[in-house]
């Protein structure tokens, strides 16, 4: 009689009736789920927060470049002086204030212009200002070699190389990349389970050893069957939690997208199975068609195999 | 063929230590085998390599005249000194799992476990868990374990260790009832006292060696010393005494003045005593008349002793 199913099913049924892997089973899911509830929310956060600040403007230039921004709205203070501004920006609660002195050419101002703010600010917001005063200064320079705000406006052009594969099927940019991300995912994954399950099989061997019925054992039957065993025991109860792990947690994170309204498209690759993408966008998009096509093509279910192996 | 188990020139070596040296025993059917020595003589090593746990590096084990193999290990029952269960498990459910490896279908250990649970009366047991038991308890399942597939040949390593007198007596009991439905023990032990109740024979390994083996009233018999206790109904002893001491050789005598009794051993050149009853009837009321005959206790140690090293 073949002892090495028996064995399996001691090992598997020790291993999933344990405590610690109940606990670990149902609490993974919820974990994983309100951390990405909590980007979720984190983004939908930072996106409300619109920053606004406060512009003194002195000067002949600029009139025109303090645009309102998803992010930044701009606040225009006139005829009031530097400390005034000042006052009013702190005291109204924006986030800081440009100021553009009166000089007589725009290098002057541009070199002269200071930025206020309670606290050291954010790169993001610098960025954004000194793209405006690199923007100008450009265009100032332009016009004085001749060459009109109009047709500066024209001269930048977006372009994108077409590509395709030799049988002519339009090939898309960036899906190696995220391959590349898929395989490295996997490849953690392999590392994580061979990691944590060899713990088991560890423990399980220690167990047997401590408790010394590894003896009363070994003498029914051979010590390769009771490790081969114990490794395919507690494999299979690590299957069976992965299985629990997606289920659930695919389960969880659709109920908690719909209570909550959260747009997948918001969480950037927060653990949403990928092959979810392909049915869940309604978008005619074609380059999100041909991604979701791309991503259906990658062959999962030899991937799942393997990576069960 | 009589024997159960046979062992030719088992050797053992673990690196440059021999834990087993040429042992040669033949162990009878359906008899109790007693196999003695200190701590460390080997003996857990040769019960090892009869369970095949380890395999001998020279020589061969025969069981019921065939070369030892995997298929026979349904056909032996193993309690080992150092044992244990699954802490976590139910008692039921690992009874039936360790049943199982043993060979046993599910309905027939089920049916088995039921009896012997009765028997032991622990049939409320089957439903706890290892953990909420005393050392006893789980020993008592162990020993159900052991023997639920009614094996030909049953060894037991110490299997008296952590039981109480009255569970020992119980376990003790079960073995005896064990061997006369048919079943060969092989008994490892350092406790004499067990080894003269229940063992027919014996093998004595020391150092990796067997130094004795056979039946324990034929080793007895050879390790007798004429040595007699006699007691006898006498008034005045002193001259009495002297006259005996002059015939024989009086090891110790002592005398109690209110029961006028004189008790005394004494060492005869043979084991003929007649001279000896002959000289006595003449003179006194002979009460008592007993040949020492070593205890199993004192042939091991004797043995060993007499091998110029001292017991560990």
């Amino acid at each position: 009689m073949n002892k090495l199913p028996l064995i399996i099913k001691r090992e598997y049924l020790a291993k999933v009736r344990n405590k610690s892997f109940v606990i670990m089973t149902f609490l993974s899911p919820i974990l994983m789920v309100g951390m990405i509830l909590l980007i979720a929310y984190l983004t939908k956060l930072n996106d409300n927060e619109k920053r606004v600040i406060s512009v003194l403007n002195e000067s002949d230039y600029f009139s025109n470049s303090f645009l309102t921004t998803d992010t930044t709205s701009f606040v225009r203070f006139k005829d009031i002086s530097l400390e005034e501004a000042k006052d009013s920006t702190l005291n109204m609660g924006y986030y800081g204030l440009v100021y553009l002195p009166n000089e007589a050419d725009l290098e002057k101002v541009a070199k002269r212009s200071f930025f206020y703010s309670k606290e050291s600010p954010s790169t993001s917001v610098l960025e954004k200002l000194e793209g405006l005063f690199k923007d100008r200064l450009r265009q100032e320079r332009l016009r004085e070699l001749g060459i009109s705000a109009q047709q500066y406006s024209e001269m930048d052009s977006s372009y994108e190389m077409n590509i395709s594969t030799f049988s002519g099927e339009q090939n898309l940019k960036g899906i190696n990349e995220i391959k590349a991300v898929i395989g490295g995912g996997f490849g953690y994954l392999i590392m994580m389970f061979i990691i944590i399950y060899g713990g088991f099989v560890m423990r399980s061997v220690i167990e047997e050893k401590t408790s010394r019925i590894i003896e009363v054992i070994i003498s029914s039957v051979k010590p390769f069957q009771l490790m081969l065993g114990k490794i395919i025991g507690t494999s299979l109860a690590g299957i069976t939690q992965f299985g629990i792990w997606i289920v659930s947690g695919t389960l969880l994170l659709v109920i908690v997208m719909t209570i909550f309204d959260i747009d997948p498209a918001t969480i950037s690759g927060g653990g949403l199975n990928p092959t979810g993408v392909d049915t869940g966008m309604p978008s005619a998009d074609m380059t999100m068609q041909l991604y979701a096509q791309e991503l259906f093509d990658i062959p999962w279910v030899m991937l799942i195999t393997l990576f069960l192996f | 063929m009589n024997n159960i188990l046979v062992t030719k020139e088992v050797t053992k070596q673990y690196g440059n230590y021999t834990a087993l040296k040429n042992i040669s025993l033949e162990i009878p059917k359906n008899s109790i085998y007693g196999l003695l020595g200190p701590n460390g003589a080997g003996k857990t090593t040769l019960i090892r390599i009869i369970n095949q746990i380890t395999y001998p590096d020279k020589g061969a084990v025969l069981f019921d005249g065939e070369i030892l193999k995997t298929e026979h290990i349904s056909q032996i029952g193993y309690l080992p000194e150092e044992r244990g269960l699954y802490k976590s498990m139910k008692v039921g459910e690992q009874a039936l799992y360790l049943a199982q490896l043993k060979g046993l279908s599910k309905a027939d250990a089920k049916a088995k476990l039921k009896f012997w649970f009765d028997r032991l009366e622990i049939g409320d047991w089957w439903n706890k868990k290892i953990q909420e038991l005393s050392k006893g308890m789980a020993q008592k399942i162990q020993f159900i374990v052991t023997v639920l597939h009614e094996p030909k040949l049953l060894i037991f390593d110490e299997p008296f260790s952590g039981f109480d007198p009255i569970n020992a007596n119980l376990i003790k009991d079960e073995i005896l009832k064990l061997k006369d439905a048919g079943t060969s023990i092989i008994f490892s032990t350092h406790r004499m006292e067990s080894v003269e109740e229940l063992c027919e024979y014996i093998a004595l390994i020391h150092q990796s060696e067997k130094i004795l083996d056979g039946k324990l009233s034929d080793i007895k018999k050879a390790y007798k010393n004429n040595i007699f206790e006699v007691g006898l109904e006498i008034e005045n002893p002193d001259n009495f005494l002297i006259g005996l001491k002059e015939k024989f050789a009086i090891l110790s005598s002592e005398y109690d003045t209110g029961e006028n009794q004189l008790n005394f051993s004494v060492q005869l050149e043979s084991n003929e005593s007649r001279p000896l009853l002959h000289y006595l009837g003449d003179k006194a009321n002979v009460n008592s008349f007993v040949e020492t005959i070593p205890s199993a206790n004192d042939i091991f140690i004797q043995t060993i002793k007499s091998r110029g090293i001292s017991h560990e």
